[in-house]
């Protein structure tokens, strides 16, 4: 199998698993309970922690474990939501971009009364830095924008983005799923205040994630109960899977660069080669990219049947297509960058990992031409294009 | 599993993948926007479908439906093939996951669309409410989008009516020519 689903979910590392196995049946502790087994447990809790913050230079106290990135998400909007809600400034700036997790998380607060400026993006994916000072009133809680984004991989100008914000009095928070363990984040470099981060991105276990919150920014919890996390994340402690994200998070960013110099070499052939497909166009910024992210459409065929005919060569990728979705709609993300509807539809995402080999990289580059070839042979939509019953676009 | 066996094998071996240069008619239904067009041709010989091609863009539901279609249409009277309803090009797959549903729903259009051109073409009459352009499914909800997203993605569409295009390719198919022509499709060939 060749698996290029990476921005989907990775696969654990090994060291990641065997470190999370004492914690199910030996020191399997509740953080909370008196006897020693439960203290041995927090011990382990707040020294993972440590390990976590240092890997983005914050504090421990400033980093709180949830069940993932969308909870992740959700927790920092509703906290400067309410906080928003409290001193009467209702306006959030946001981006077209955003995972799900965010924008859905956006639009439920839109319904109670909330105004979101969505900023657009240029063609190659990221942010005009004009727009968003532009963009913040008296009345901006919050900025949430992602720090890489998992379509297309772009890597938006957090730097700028962290400096605006401060100068404004504005708190900056960064979905930063895509980015921890594959880029240098450095929270007090970039002046980000809240930050959310997902074990499984970064061959960690899945079902765990963590919420980076600026000391002085405020949070409110989301779930209610025992008091954990210092009253804001009830709920006894997933500590294997804590463990396992403090494992594979120190491991990924030990390893980063010579990570990054090996996928780099991989993702650019992958782009090269597959441009050359006639009729096909590199969605986001060539330069300003995650090292494992390609993402390339298609014109007149449909990505999912492209998925699986790729699937029955064993290789497993992604796609924008509506109907890998289960929406009618193909992928906001490159709808906002200008991918009009049909185009978008045929779009393919590969995503690396350090596992990923150059010989998969070549078989790759053998495969994927036949296979939008012999779509392309048996689509009325390329069959106009070429008869010029339709203009090509791309 | 997503699809069945039958799916993926209509899927990966689609039969009566093709064009047909002397088609007696053809029916093109479907939208871009929504990731789905069937493009149907149909020969048509003392009221027999005596033969049926088909070229899809859209996903492994699309395609299988559109060559299940054809396969229950290929040899019948016309009047039996019009009846085909989507709901027994899914029951002859086996079944479809269903948010999918809607691709067989596009296969019966198709039949339609590729009857009536037949008959426009012929001068034979027919009831024409029967036979009436229905709006895409996706159409109708981004009509009824609530969301400020999907309206202004729904705005963006693509105002061609792929329908007109297709009888106005048919009928200039002989005097269109481009210096890029597109190589005679194989039928059933994989990748």
């Amino acid at each position: 199998m060749i698996y290029l689903d990476n921005a989907g979910t990775t696969k654990m590392d090994a060291n990641v698993k065997n470190a999370m196995l004492k914690y199910f049946d030996e020191e399997y502790g509740n953080a909370s309970s008196l006897h020693a087994l439960g203290q041995r447990a927090k011990e382990e809790l707040e020294r993972a922690r440590a390990d976590i913050a240092k890997c983005i230079n914050a504090q421990p106290n400033e980093i709180y474990f949830t069940s993932g990135g969308s909870e992740s998400d959700n927790q920092a909007i509703m906290s400067l939501a309410r906080m928003g809600k409290i001193n009467n400034k209702k306006h959030i700036i946001s981006t077209k971009i955003e995972h799900h997790a965010v924008l859905h998380t956006l639009q439920k607060l839109e319904d109670e009364g909330f105004e979101v400026t969505y900023l657009d993006v240029q063609p190659n994916g990221i942010i005009k830095l004009q727009d968003l000072k532009k963009a913040i009133r008296k009345d901006t809680i919050l900025v949430a924008i992602m720090y890489a984004n998992n379509e297309i991989g772009t890597i938006q100008p957090v730097d700028q983005i962290g400096k605006i914000c401060k100068q404004s009095g504005v708190t900056f928070f960064t979905d930063a799923v895509q980015a921890v363990g594959h880029l240098k984040v450095d929270v007090q470099k970039s002046k980000i205040d809240m930050l959310s981060m997902s074990a499984h991105k970064f061959h960690g276990p899945k079902g765990v994630g963590a919420l980076y919150v600026r000391r002085g920014t405020p949070i409110f919890s989301l779930i209610e109960g025992g008091g954990q996390e210092n009253n804001r994340r009830a709920g006894t402690e997933n500590l294997a899977g804590i463990v396992g994200m403090a494992v594979a998070l120190k491991k990924a960013v030990s390893e980063m660069d010579k990570t990054n110099a090996k996928l780099v070499l991989m993702r650019d052939k992958l782009i090269n080669e597959l441009t050359k497909i006639p009729h096909s166009i590199l969605n986001g910024d060539k330069k300003n990219r995650l090292s494992n992210n390609v993402n390339i459409c298609f014109e007149g065929i449909e990505g999912e049947s492209l998925l699986l005919l790729l699937s029955d060569h064993d290789i497993c990728a992604s796609s924008g297509s509506a109907c890998t979705s289960g929406s009618l709609d193909p992928s906001h993300v490159l709808l906002a960058i200008g991918r009009p509807h049909e185009v978008a539809h045929g779009s393919l995402r590969l995503t690396l990992s350090k596992y990923n080999t150059m010989a998969e990289i070549n078989k790759v580059i053998k495969i994927v031409p036949k296979i939008v070839d012999y779509l392309r042979k048996m689509s009325p939509v390329w069959d106009e294009l070429e008869k010029g019953g339709r203009k090509h676009v791309i | 599993m997503l699809y069945s066996e039958k799916v993926m094998d209509h899927f990966r071996n689609p039969r009566n993948v093709g064009e047909m240069p002397d088609a007696d008619g053809i029916g093109e239904v479907g939208n871009a926007k929504c990731g789905d067009i069937m493009r149907m041709y149909i020969k048509v010989k003392n009221n027999i479908i005596t033969d049926v091609k088909f070229m899809t863009f859209g996903c492994g539901s699309a395609i299988a439906t559109s060559s299940m279609a054809t396969e229950l249409i290929k040899g019948k009277p016309i009047e039996d093939a019009v009846k085909l309803s989507n709901k027994a090009v899914v029951e002859a797959l086996g079944g479809l996951p269903t948010h999918k549903l809607h691709c067989s729903v596009l296969a019966e259009e198709a039949v339609k669309a590729a009857v009536k051109d037949y008959y426009d073409k012929h001068n034979i009459s027919y009831n024409k409410k029967e036979y009436a352009a229905s709006e895409c499914a996706c159409v109708i909800e981004h009509k009824n989008a609530k969301s400020k997203q999907a309206k202004s993605a729904a705005c963006k569409t693509n105002k061609t009516d792929k329908k007109s295009s297709a009888t106005k390719s048919a009928k200039s198919k002989t005097t269109k020519t481009t210096s890029k022509s597109v190589t005679k499709t194989k039928t059933s060939k994989k990748a």
